[in-house]
């Protein structure tokens, strides 16, 4: 038996992987097809691709959400800070109390005897969560123990709750800087005017001042479902 | 002879006088400046007396359209010694959304078909900012999530406005305190502005826009929040009707965390100038040259 030369081999190698390689083309450009379709319909963001839970399938308008005050009133008096004699003046509204109005302090606390000793309160402001830098901060840090109407800087000086930015601008310089700029914290009124800031304590629970998570309000409506409604309508329309 | 010919021009002097009449009580009963329009004059190139008609007639207009007397139309020019610029602090934003929807209310968008001019894109920390990865259908229950930061986008007020340079009619065109207002009497609805805006800022009403009576904001701006018809496009004003008066903007003012800032870029004691001085600033898309009047920065 004659030993196949190597130009034999070449050419029946050849002739065996002929339909092989073809069939593989076709498979390779059936293949590319369909993963070409199936990313052009992700692409154009189909309706059957928004994921089931996924929002922006509803327009919503700005009636339909509650706990919302899009009408905003201004502090009284911004309109006279604007035009009128006091024209500039910054105005704050008056400190938050807490819901249950404790407010005077000295009403209870006259009569209490001082304890300066940090523990867990029991009969009165358990509401309250100290979460506030050291984990040794207490009370007394701030609110002054002698008249407890007033909160009491590092230095001694004794302030209302009306000043207690300057409070918390012992700590907070740079961010005191910038609420005095009007960079830090909300605005209302007249750019070129009188407006009113708001307290640090406003949006910042003292005794836990990281900014709480909120619920967003709804999503744009997705493009595909844009006209829904519209079309829904003018579909209807010829039934009646 | 002559007594003849005086014949024939008396005429055509009285067909011609009688065509003209005819003309001007057909234009009576049109639409707003339909004159105007005939006559290729814009808005801004007329008088004010014919202004002030021209903006009875749109008040009146809308208020028949919309069943409500209150409606009103202004054309408040920009202050002297203002330029407009606005900030953003993408430290604080939580992505709230309330921005959008006070923006909505304020400046009379259609509600259904819906258009909000403000988008809020969600973006992943780990990537920065990143226009492809971003989202803007975000729902949680809570925001901000840890993961995530938010770049709420609007008009950027350009300097170099690409949307103004490709309108086909000068329908759109940029205020001398910046803001890009668009004249919907004049517009074309041709979109060309909407494909030239690199910030998918600028809307367009692809049908009549429907709000409710009782929700339409009376207090309108001919180039900013009045009632627009079908067919044109719209865009954020910074609330003309409100700062050309003094106001702050809807979306400053609804902000939660402050987050939103506002002012005259000339005014040098302005808290405009201080955050440009004092923080890091940048601007969307600066390679592209249109030097936004809108600046987000980092307080923090």
């Amino acid at each position: 038996m004659e030993r196949p030369t190597g130009s034999d081999l070449v050419n029946s190698d050849q002739e065996k992987l002929l339909p092989g390689s073809s069939s593989l083309a076709i498979l390779l450009i059936v293949f590319l097809s369909i993963s070409m379709l199936i990313l052009f319909s992700i692409v154009r963001g189909g309706v059957g691709h928004v994921a089931e839970g996924d929002g922006g399938r509803q327009a919503f308008g700005p009636a339909e959400i509650s706990g919302v005050e899009f009408d905003g009133e201004l502090l009284p008096g911004i309109e006279e800070a604007t035009t009128g004699p006091d024209q500039g003046e910054f105005l704050v509204p008056p400190p938050p109390w807490s819901e249950s109005g404790y407010f005077p302090c000295t009403e209870c606390h006259a009569d209490l005897d001082l304890n300066p000793e940090p523990r867990v309160l029991e009969e009165m402001h358990d509401d309250i969560e100290l979460n506030h830098g050291p984990s040794d901060r207490w009370c007394l840090d701030c609110h002054n123990p002698d008249d407890r109407d007033v909160l009491r800087l590092i230095n001694g000086r004794l302030i209302t709750f009306d000043e207690s930015y300057l409070l918390c601008g012992q700590c907070h310089g740079t961010i005191f800087r910038d609420w005095r700029q009007g960079i830090h914290g909300r605005r209302q009124g007249y750019w070129n005017g009188g407006k009113s800031y708001l307290l640090c304590a406003h949006c910042h629970d003292p005794h836990a001042p990281a900014f709480h998570a909120i619920t967003p309000l709804p999503p744009p409506v997705r493009p595909q479902f844009l006209a829904r409604t519209a079309q829904e309508e003018a579909q209807e329309a010829p039934h009646e | 002879m002559s007594e003849k010919s005086f014949d024939r021009r008396t005429l055509l002097v009285s067909a011609g006088l009688s065509t003209m009449a005819g003309i001007s009580a057909a234009a009576s009963g049109k639409s707003t400046g339909w004159v105007e329009r005939l006559l290729k004059r814009r808005f801004v190139e007329l008088s004010d007396a014919r202004r002030e008609e021209i903006l009875t007639e749109l008040e009146e207009a809308c208020r028949v359209k919309y069943g409500r007397d209150d409606i009103t139309v202004a054309d408040t020019p920009a202050l002297d010694g203002v330029e407009f610029a606005y900030g953003l602090d993408l430290s604080r934003c939580v992505g709230c959304r309330r921005c959008v929807y006070s923006c909505v209310h304020e400046n009379n968008q259609s509600r259904d078909p819906q258009i909000q001019w403000i988008r809020v894109l969600e973006m992943k920390k780990d990537h920065g900012i990143d226009f492809a990865e971003s989202n803007v259908y975000y729902d949680p229950d809570e925001v901000p999530e840890p993961d995530s930061f938010y770049v709420p986008v609007a008009c950027q007020q350009c300097r170099q406005p690409a949307c103004t340079k490709v309108c086909p009619v000068k329908a759109t065109w940029q205020e001398p305190d910046g803001i890009v207002v668009i004249d919907s009497d004049w517009c074309l609805g041709c979109r060309c502005c909407m494909s030239a805006c690199p910030y998918g800022a600028r809307h367009f009403n692809w049908t009549e826009p429907r709000i409710a009576t009782e929700e339409i904001n009376p207090d309108t701006h001919i180039f900013g929040n009045r009632l627009r018809p079908n067919g044109v496009v719209e865009k954020c004003t910074f609330c003309i009707h409100r700062t050309r008066k003094g106001r702050y903007p809807a979306c400053v003012e609804i902000c939660p965390v402050g987050a939103r800032k506002f002012g005259n870029l000339l005014d040098e004691a302005g808290e405009m100038r201080y955050l440009m001085r004092e923080k890091r600033v940048f601007v969307l898309k600066e390679e592209l040259n249109t030097r936004p009047r809108f600046y987000y920065f980092y307080a923090t």
